[in-house]
């Protein structure tokens, strides 16, 4: 197989990538940190969250680093006032759009969106709060689906299709009222085409789904599964 | 050298902030060395007084007395500390915005009440429509998040206020 190499510059360092890579990829593989919400290794990138969004040199418009492929002489800045304004500002809107009451969450203390919060230093949150009235599912014999939780990230529509190909989830309305949804828009515990996996519990980055009988703090995510098994299908097909 | 005026305040939250406040122990002794309490629900003062140097406050705004006192705070201090998630996102006081201030009274002075059903119309001040958290109403010099925040956390930031610095607002960094 022939691999093309091409050359190109990430916050001022030349750094070289296979063709075909993304910019995060290859930012990642350069110790070079991009914050991510939506993105998960095994899964394919969808650019939804907007929080890897970076500066390529002759764009004027800023790129999602997990979509955008390296190329030839690209200069892509990954860290600046502009870019720490943007994802604080994204990072306050997923805050405010939903109802993310860490202290009483199942995630709390083990929560990608709150790590991505102390992170990139949110102590507060400027946009006003919504405080949307969201459902919670719970007829799923084994798992819940609080919304209020819910960033749309969708990684649980992505891991239901593409590795455990059941496709039981996916998203449905426009805008702020999009939502998750199982099947048809029915309940959770009456579809037909779950197979009770539980693998979209374990890939959610928030408290949003989780498996019953767990309380404040103890809902811990479990990916070990995810980069073997997308390697896997990926090597069969 | 003048002590810092410092003061604490209690809006709607479960006191919690306060305790994780007490947690700091021995350094206690240490500041109260270089403070003068001069309003806090630890002490007995009845009035907030004027000219504060630093108010802490726990809790979110939740009631009309609440925003009363939030208002009267804010004009009688020079730095201001939102302490807590309460008090920095509405919190677990802030799970009642969904459903309206109506069908809370209902549900505690009607549904669960044994006796003497109904809306109390003295003592108990009016609710606002929502419960929302203080930046959104005055401004506020420096938030401490947290369920409740450590007493690391409130000790490394009422150090710095008090040698004058502005404080990390980072170090302890925790939502929930």
């Amino acid at each position: 197989m022939n691999v093309r190499i091409v050359t190109l510059s990430i916050d001022g360092r030349d750094v070289g990538a296979r063709e075909g890579q993304t910019i995060l990829e290859v930012a990642g593989e350069n110790g070079i940190e991009i914050p991510t919400m939506c993105n998960l290794t095994g899964l394919k990138p969808i650019g939804a969250c907007r929080l890897c969004v970076v500066e390529v040199a002759g764009s004027r418009k800023l790129l999602s680093a997990c979509t955008t492929g390296v190329t030839e002489g690209m200069q892509v800045t990954t860290d600046s006032e502009r870019l720490r304004n943007y994802r604080r500002t994204i990072l306050e809107f997923l805050f405010t759009e939903g109802n993310h009451t860490c202290a009483v969450c199942v995630s709390n203390g083990k929560c990608e969106l709150q790590e991505l919060a102390r992170k990139l230093g949110m102590n507060h949150v400027d946009v006003p709060y919504r405080y949307p009235r969201r459902d919670v599912d719970a007829t799923h014999p084994r798992f819940v689906l609080d919304h209020n939780r819910c960033i749309l990230c969708t990684r649980c529509v992505r891991v239901c299709d593409e590795i455990e190909g059941a496709h039981t989830w996916d998203v449905m309305g426009r805008g702020i009222d999009s939502k998750v949804i199982t099947d048809l828009h029915q309940p959770w515990g009456s579809s037909t085409s779950c197979t009770s996996c539980g693998k979209c519990v374990h890939v959610c980055p928030t408290g949003a789904l989780f498996e019953k009988g767990h309380s404040v703090a103890e809902m811990a995510k479990r990916r070990q599964f995810l980069p073997y098994l997308s390697t896997m299908r990926g090597a069969k097909e | 050298m003048s002590k810092v005026k410092l003061a604490t305040v209690w809006l709607d939250g479960c006191s919690g902030c306060h305790m994780s406040f007490l947690d700091m122990d021995e350094r206690l002794l240490d500041i109260a060395d270089r403070i003068e309490l001069v309003y806090s629900p630890l002490v007995d003062h009845k009035e907030f007084p004027e000219g504060v140097d630093v108010t802490i406050v726990e809790g979110a705004v939740s009631s009309e007395e609440d925003l009363e006192k939030i208002r009267k705070v804010r004009s009688r201090t020079r730095i201001l500390v939102s302490l807590g998630d309460c008090a920095v996102t509405s919190n677990v006081p802030g799970m009642r915005n969904m459903f309206g201030s109506e069908a809370i009274m209902d549900r505690a002075y009607l549904e669960n009440a044994q006796e003497n059903r109904k809306h109390p119309d003295k003592i108990i001040p009016p609710l606002l429509t929502q419960t929302r958290p203080i930046h959104e109403f005055v401004p506020v010099d420096v938030f401490v998040p947290g369920c409740p925040p450590s007493a690391d956390h409130i000790f490394s930031v009422v150090a710095d206020l008090l040698d004058g610095k502005t404080p990390d607002q980072t170090r302890f960094l925790r939502f929930g």
